[in-house]
């Protein structure tokens, strides 16, 4: 079992959910996360005056998946946020050694489901 | 003490009485600001409130360069034509030209920003200002001219008392074409035709909003006397005024409550404001029974026109259009029904014994002003489309107008879960 993070540019969130859903990955959770790589950053105005802004709005996905769907995973989320710009994001691959389904006990593989 | 001639008081009073409404309906401004901005997305804020901000400073300008030349100026039935930057105009009640001229032009600016709401979240900077400059300067004048300009409407005893027709149909069917022409935001509807929900993302900034539009028209209403006398008339427009809102909002509370399960606090304000428009017309010429009537009825209306819109796919994020646009209309006619001949009519309305004189001239008048908006409208934001191009792109849409118009974020430094 494996936990994929990816970080990708919040405006293509929709189109990552699309394609993940066409590739039957349903289950994900979503957080706002600021954070800077590659991308220089773009510029922001406040009363007339530029600002610099380093770390960045991002939204992380975190999402466990068996063995089978991890390339599939990585597959559908590279095609919801590639741009081709620098800031499209990252993807993490995780070893997750154990899952829990809290309402009714299962574990493992099935848990994940 | 120099003595004082009883006109010269009279206009003081008069004077000041018109100036305190002009300064109501002036803040009306950020009565509308604040519905529009909690009713949207929190990325498309600072967008909204730009679009309002400059509804007014443009409209304020434009009206006084062309607008109220056109609006009240000599000319024709269709429009004026003296009067060109305020020199040499007059003014249209017995107060100062200036004072009577900043009381018409706060209407002014009302009737464009109403657009702002019904094309919010999806319509490019520029092309807003555009369509702002020409409906103040142009297109709302010539309006204003048929029905209290001494145009073709007035002369045949068309009534709106203080713009159910003449502000707010003016606005709701300019918004109503304008959001055709611009078609829903993505994800508005699924590939079904199903709504989804856009959430407003400030309910308490918009409920502020609706007080402050109530308030307001407290000034919109009763202003419209462009006089004070014995107070008895400007008692009846506050009063009738009220008792509308505060039925337009049960009203719409109800409905929305029997019909989806819930009452809603976002449709019944829009409810009250669907009552305060559609009081507007009739206000000066019904009995408060027929003004509570009316008000319930645009409640209900509100609530339909919402409905009927989204079956249509027709995305209008603030409702601008059932509450103006369907309104408007409503109030109109309503002065059909309900109008009295003592209180100022040409004919009685139809269920004070008038028959069906005033009902048809009621809505010849307002099926042609929605005709004229549809189609002016529909030719100024067509051309504007296939120049600069009315709608952002898909990217620039999902990031947010406040970020890509303006460089600027409504929320710096906050959380703001964008989820489409």
């Amino acid at each position: 079992m494996k936990l994929i993070i990816a970080l990708i540019q919040p405006y293509k969130l929709t189109d990552v959910k699309k394609a993940l859903y066409e590739a039957e990955v349903h289950k994900m959770t979503v957080t706002n996360v600021l954070g800077c790589g590659q991308q220089k950053g773009y510029t922001e105005t406040y009363r007339g005056v530029d600002q610099e802004v380093n770390l960045l709005k991002k939204i992380r996905l975190d999402i466990a998946v068996n063995e089978e769907f991890v390339e599939p995973t990585i597959e559908a989320i590279i095609k919801g946020s590639r741009t081709g710009q620098i800031g499209d994001g990252k993807i993490f691959v995780v070893d997750l050694p154990e899952c829990i389904r809290i309402r009714t006990g299962e574990r493992s593989n099935e848990a994940i489901g | 003490m120099e003595n004082i001639s009883m006109e010269t008081l009279k206009m003081g009073i008069d004077t000041v009485w018109v100036l305190m409404a002009a300064f109501l309906v002036f803040f009306m401004q950020a009565g509308f600001g604040m519905v529009e901005a909690g009713f949207i997305r929190a990325k498309n804020t600072c967008n909204i409130l730009t679009k309002n901000f400059l509804d007014f400073c443009m409209a304020s300008l434009g009206f006084f360069l062309f607008g109220y030349a056109i609006m009240f100026g000599t000319g024709n039935g269709f429009m004026g034509t003296s009067g060109w930057f305020l020199k040499g105009a007059e003014s249209g009640a017995d107060i100062p030209l200036f004072a009577f001229w900043l009381f018409q032009a706060a209407f002014c600016g009302a009737a464009a920003t109403i657009v702002a709401g019904g094309m919010a979240e999806r319509m490019k900077f520029p092309a807003y200002l555009i369509y702002s400059f020409i409906i103040s300067s142009l297109i709302y004048p010539i309006v204003g001219h048929w029905v209290w300009g001494g145009g073709w409407l007035s002369k045949i005893g068309f009534a709106d008392f203080a713009g159910s027709t003449v502000v707010h149909s003016v606005g709701g069917s300019a918004a109503l074409i304008g959001t055709i022409i611009l078609k829903p935001r993505l994800g508005k509807y699924g590939p079904d035709g199903k709504p989804n929900m856009i959430l407003g993302h400030n309910i308490p900034l918009a409920s502020l909003g609706v007080f402050i539009l109530w308030f307001g028209w407290f000034g919109f209403n009763p202003g419209s006397t462009l006089a004070v006398d014995d107070g008895e008339l400007i008692g009846r427009v506050a009063m009738n005024t009220n008792l509308a809102a505060a039925a337009g909002g049960v009203a719409a509370m109800v409905t929305v409550w029997a019909w989806f399960g819930k009452p809603d606090l976002s449709v019944a304000m829009n409810g009250a404001l669907a009552g305060l428009v559609a009081i507007t017309a009739p206000c000066a010429f019904v009995d408060p029974i027929p003004a509570i009537l009316i008000g319930l009825v645009g409640g209900v209306l509100v609530v339909v026109g919402v409905v009927l819109l989204d079956k249509f796919r027709v995305d209008d994020p603030v409702g601008a259009v059932p509450v103006h646009g369907l309104n408007g209309i409503w109030g109109t006619a309503a002065i059909g029904l309900f109008g009295q001949k003592t209180l100022g009519l040409e004919h009685n309305g139809l269920l004070y014994g008038g028959g069906f004189s005033q009902l048809g001239i009621q809505l010849l008048g307002a099926g042609a002003t929605v005709a004229f908006i549809l189609i002016s409208m529909g030719i100024v934001f067509k051309v504007v489309d296939m120049t600069l191009g009315l709608r952002v792109d898909r990217d620039e849409e999902l990031k947010g107008l406040d970020i890509v118009e303006h460089g600027m974020e409504s929320y710096a430094g906050f959380q703001v879960f964008t989820t489409e």
